[in-house]
This record gives structure tokens, C-alpha cells and sequence, in this order.
């Protein structure tokens, strides 16, 4: 417990904040929603459903990847936020590793994504997608590694950048771009050559994917899953302990 | 008090690029000391701290707490060791308790010991009533106290204070120095501060006077006053020449007539009152002692008053070196 302490209050502290700042929650919410409402069935009336498979039935899996993805990076601007206010100062000149102000932050940032995912997933009977249990848990265990990953390439970012500025401009040039390539509006299969080929560099795609093995697991590309589970599994496997290390690495040589 | 240096520093320098912001200064705190570092902006207070209390590496040289060594053994001096930094390091969206709950595991505190450490410390600093208040609406000098029992919660050996009263009003800063005196009794804690304050300097045992980098004097308040100058002690009377003259054959001090009265310079002026007032002849209408002040003693160390050193008026005088007085387009 006694090196975990640490941890536990950097998480713990997040949580407050979280729960706190009740337009956080509901920002974060509303946009899924939004999208799935509003483009989801506009774009319902115009892409006709073919054999009873619905074009929001076709984003569901990209709206679970948005929700985590922009929780992750808020969760994760935390620390450029906590730089900026001076708050990194106590935690840097406590008795502590770097490892465990990162950890506190990965851990708090992945839990407060799922857990938003998880209420995006709960919204799902109201939409006309029926989920059964079993799929409901593999979306939760996806969710969890996909979050872990996405926090940890904000942690990375986050600890790169000096200023909230700067971190706003590459989240604003990375987060949206990374969004619409990677699947979750359309199939990757149907865009262009050269977009294509930025999606397959994209590591949401991946995580969409993921989601569209256990969502869409009946339906083949373009509308179902493009790659294979185990591909998926490992590309943000990977993808977590590479960019995890170098945020700790950056984070130990920065501060 | 005892005489173990807490803290001990040798011929520590740091460099930034083409600056020098600590020049080999070598000091140490003796345990239970208030200790003061006063210098103006940018004089490498603010830097040292840093080194000590391992934020920044120095260049070269050794700085030492509690026998643990600043840049070999981090975590160790990082757990002896309190700090209220210059700008407020507290988080708005929380409470006072949960600001120093997060302090607390912070440091590995036990829980229930944790618990009693924070109650103490907000009872100490008047704070028990506000415990589960956001802070986003308290005061400066709530912040502030509040920053200052933080940096106890853990029971350090030394509390560092960066400036511990820079923007607050007189009176808060007044209550700010009964806090860390009651918590230096209460604590049996070594302080050291920085402040370019030179009445708040008074509150120390010894001071470091610090500029460009350097330690220029190091003594206690009455020690560095004494350096200066004697006390001046002004003296109206009946009849000033002949008071002059009964002070020269009597005690050998030389005055001069100033303001419709004498100047007298000595050593001890409150000691010479009364016997001067016995010792002349001529009616004493009123005296006075004025006792050198640290502002007396930062110009004759530096040849400039602390105030003085801002960089607005440094680029006027470089202005008016370029242009020469006088020049065209002088107004």
C-alpha cells in the first residue's frame, strides 16, 4: 500500500475534479451523443439499411472510440493544466518517482474514459441497438486498453509541450484528423488511396476497429471489422507500452 | 539551540547558459534557525532554493540537508524538507482538507496519522473552521497559511519559504510571521526564507545578503547594522552650541548642527540618553534614536537601495548614456 499511496491520491484527486466540474461531464457526454443523433440518423435516412444494418448502427463503434478518445486527452491535458497553475511543483518536490505521478495520471485518465464509454454503452437500448451482456463486457475490456493507450500518447504529448497553448493547437490538429481517419465515420476501404494510407498510420483506426470486432462482428469490410482481432489487439497493445515508456522517459527528463 | 548545521552549502554554483545566477556561495543553517536570504529580483534566491530543494541540479559545488546530499539523495532531502513556494501551488477545485489530505499520501503518511497532522496544522493556522471550504474564495493570506501548514503536514526538518508575504497586505503579513513563529516553537523547525523585504528580514536570527549571485554579508540583523554605521541620536536643546561643546569634553563624540538641533553619531544611542540628559547643562528639549536600518546596510554593501534595482530604470540610464544629456530630441 505504502508506494501505492501516492498513486491512490493522484487518482483520487483526478476523480474529484472530475466530479466536480459538472460541465466536464456533460461536455464529454453530450458530444457522442450529439453525433450519434444527429449524424447518426441523418445520415440513417439517407444510407438506406441493408439487410436490417443501419448506418448508426455502423458508428456505434466509432462513437465509443470518440468518447474515450477525447476523455483520455482532456484527462491528459491535466498535467500541461497543473504545470500551468503550479500544482506540478508539489508533486515534483515530493519524495516520489516520476513514475508514480505518471501511473497516477495514466491509471485516473483510463478509468474516467471507460467509465464514460460505459455510459455511452448504457444509451445504447434507446437508440435501437440491441448489445447482450457478453458483449457489453468484451466493449469494457476493450475499452480499458483502448484507454490506457490514448491517455498514454496525451501523457507523452503532455509532457513534451510546455505551454496549454501549444497543447491545444497539436490536440486540435491531431485529435479531429485522428478521429476522421480512422474508420469511425465511414469504412477506411471506401476513402481514397492517399487517405487510406494515413489511416493505416493512424492508431485509432485500431481502436475502432477493436470495437468493431465485438460490435460488428457479423458484418464484412467494408461496413465490419478490416483487420484481423489479433492485428488490432497488438498494434494498441504496443502501441500502450512503447508510448507509456517514453512518457515516463520524457516526463523524468522535462521536469 | 544547538550548533549542527541542517543545512550546509559549499561553493555552489549554477549556470544558465551565458548567465551566472549562483556565484560559489558557501553558507550553513544552524538547527532551529530562521535563516534569510535578501537580495533583490533576480539575484539567485529563488535559484538556490530550487537547487536545494532539488528542482534544479547546480552547476558545481555540494549543498547538503540534514546530511543528506541535494543531488545524490533526492527523495531523502525531498522528505526533510517543506516548501512554500513564491506563486500558490494549491489546487482551486479542492478543499482545504483534501489540499493537504493530497499532501499527506503524497508523502506516505498513514491515514489515521495524516488525519490528525492536517487537523493540528489548519488549528495552528486558524484555518479549522474553513476545512471543508473550496479555497477558490479564500483570501491571499488564507492561501497563503494555508500553503504554509501544507508544507508541515509531514513534520520536515526545514521549511523553506520563497517569499512567503510577496503581494500581501501589511497587516496579513504581520499575522504570516506570529504563524511562522508560533510554528518554529511548536514544530522545532528550521526556516529559511527569502524576502526582499527589508523589515521582514528583522524576523530573522541570521541574514544572507545575496547579489548577483554572491553573498555579500551574512550576520545576524544587529550584526549587519552594526557594520554600517553607528546609531544617530538628535537632540534639540536650549541652547544647541553650548550642548555641543559639553558633549565634546564630556564624551568626545563629535556633533553636528542639523534641523535646528544636533546629530550625534555612536555606537549604543539608547545607552547615551540618559546620560547625556544628566551629563548637560543646557535644558533638553527633546531626543530622539534612530537605529541604522537593513536598507542602510544593502546600500553600503551594494551601493544602491533595494528598490532601486529594477530593470525600467536600468534601460533609462543605458538610454541616456547612449543619447548623451542633452542630445536632439531631448525634452
Amino acid at each position: 500500500m505504502n508506494s501505492l499511496q501516492p498513486v491512490y491520491i493522484i487518482c483520487q484527486r483526478e476523480f474529484i475534479r472530475f466530479f466536480r466540474e459538472k460541465s466536464r461531464i456533460f461536455g464529454t457526454l453530450a458530444r457522442p451523443v450529439l453525433w450519434l443523433l444527429v449524424i447518426g440518423n441523418g445520415m440513417s435516412a439517407l444510407i438506406k439499411p441493408q439487410d436490417g444494418f443501419s448506418y448508426l448502427q455502423f458508428i456505434f463503434p466509432g462513437m465509443i472510440a470518440m468518447t474515450i478518445m477525447f476523455s483520455a486527452i482532456l484527462s491528459s491535458a491535466s498535467i500541461v493544466w497543473d504545470r500551468e497553475f503550479g500544482f506540478m511543483k508539489e508533486m515534483l518536490v515530493a519524495p516520489i518517482s516520476r513514475l508514480s505521478i505518471v501511473f497516477g495520471k495514466a491509471i485516473s485518465g483510463t478509468v474516467l474514459s471507460v467509465l464514460q464509454a460505459v455510459i455511452i454503452l448504457l444509451l445504447i437500448p434507446f437508440l435501437g441497438i440491441s448489445v447482450t451482456a457478453a458483449k457489453f463486457a468484451w466493449v469494457v475490456a476493450a475499452s480499458v486498453l483502448v484507454s490506457f493507450c490514448i491517455t498514454s500518447m496525451g501523457i507523452l504529448i503532455a509532457a513534451c509541450i510546455r505551454s496549454f497553448e501549444g497543447y491545444n493547437v497539436v490536440m486540435n490538429f491531431l485529435v479531429m484528423p485522428m478521429f476522421l481517419f480512422s474508420g469511425a465515420m465511414y469504412p477506411v476501404t471506401s476513402m481514397p488511396q492517399v487517405l487510406r494510407q494515413l489511416s493505416y498510420l493512424n492508431p485509432v483506426t485500431y481502436c475502432v476497429d477493436l470495437f468493431k470486432h465485438i460490435l460488428l462482428r457479423n458484418e464484412r469490410p467494408p461496413a465490419g471489422p478490416e483487420f484481423s482481432l489479433a492485428f488490432d489487439l497488438l498494434i494498441v497493445a504496443t502501441l500502450s507500452v512503447v508510448t507509456m515508456t517514453l512518457a515516463v522517459l520524457a516526463f523524468k527528463k522535462r521536469q | 539551540m544547538n550548533a549542527i548545521p541542517i543545512i550546509n552549502v559549499e561553493n555552489l554554483s549554477k549556470q544558465f547558459k551565458a548567465i551566472t545566477a549562483v556565484d560559489r556561495i558557501s553558507f550553513s543553517v544552524d538547527t532551529g534557525e530562521i535563516f534569510g536570504f535578501l537580495g533583490p529580483n533576480g539575484a539567485g534566491k529563488t535559484t538556490t532554493i530550487n537547487i536545494l530543494c532539488t528542482l534544479l541540479s547546480a552547476t558545481s559545488g555540494n549543498a547538503e540537508i540534514a546530511g543528506c546530499d541535494c543531488s545524490k539523495q533526492p527523495d531523502r532531502v525531498r522528505s526533510n524538507i517543506g516548501l512554500v513556494f513564491q506563486e500558490t501551488t494549491l489546487d482551486m477545485e479542492l478543499t482545504a482538507y483534501e489540499n493537504l489530505k493530497f499532501h499527506a499520501y503524497l508523502y506516505k503518511l498513514p491515514p489515521d496519522i495524516a488525519r490528525r497532522r492536517i487537523d493540528g496544522m489548519l488549528d495552528i493556522v486558524g484555518l479549522v473552521g474553513r476545512k471543508h471550504d473550496s479555497i477558490k474564495h479564500f483570501s491571499g493570506g488564507m492561501k497563503r497559511r494555508l500553503e504554509i501548514a501544507r508544507g508541515l503536514v509531514h513534520q520536515p526538518r526545514v521549511l523553506f519559504l520563497d517569499e512567503p508575504t510577496l503581494g500581501l497586505d501589511p497587516q496579513t503579513r504581520n499575522r504570516i510571521w506570529e504563524f511562522i513563529n508560533t510554528i518554529r516553537e511548536k514544530e522545532k523547525i528550521t526556516v529559511f526564507m527569502t524576502t526582499h523585504y527589508m523589515d521582514e528580514a528583522e524576523n530573522c536570527d541570521r541574514i544572507a545578503i545575496i547579489d548577483h549571485g554572491r553573498i555579500i554579508a551574512l550576520d545576524t540583523p544587529v550584526g549587519l547594522k552594526a557594520m554600517v554605521r553607528g546609531d544617530i541620536v538628535n537632540l534639540v536643546t536650549a541652547d544647541n552650541q553650548m550642548a555641543m561643546k559639553e558633549i565634546k569634553e564630556t564624551f568626545g563624540i563629535t556633533g553636528r548642527e542639523e534641523n535646528g538641533g544636533l546629530a550625534l553619531e555612536t555606537q549604543k544611542g539608547d545607552e547615551l540618553i540618559p546620560r547625556l540628559i544628566y551629563a548637560l547643562s543646557v535644558k533638553v528639549l527633546s531626543v530622539c534614536v534612530t537605529k541604522p536600518s537593513l536598507d542602510d546596510v544593502f546600500l553600503k554593501f551594494t551601493g544602491r537601495t533595494i528598490r532601486e534595482d529594477n530593470p525600467n530604470e536600468r534601460t533609462e540610464i543605458t538610454r541616456e548614456f547612449i543619447r548623451g544629456p542633452g542630445a536632439p530630441g531631448d525634452e
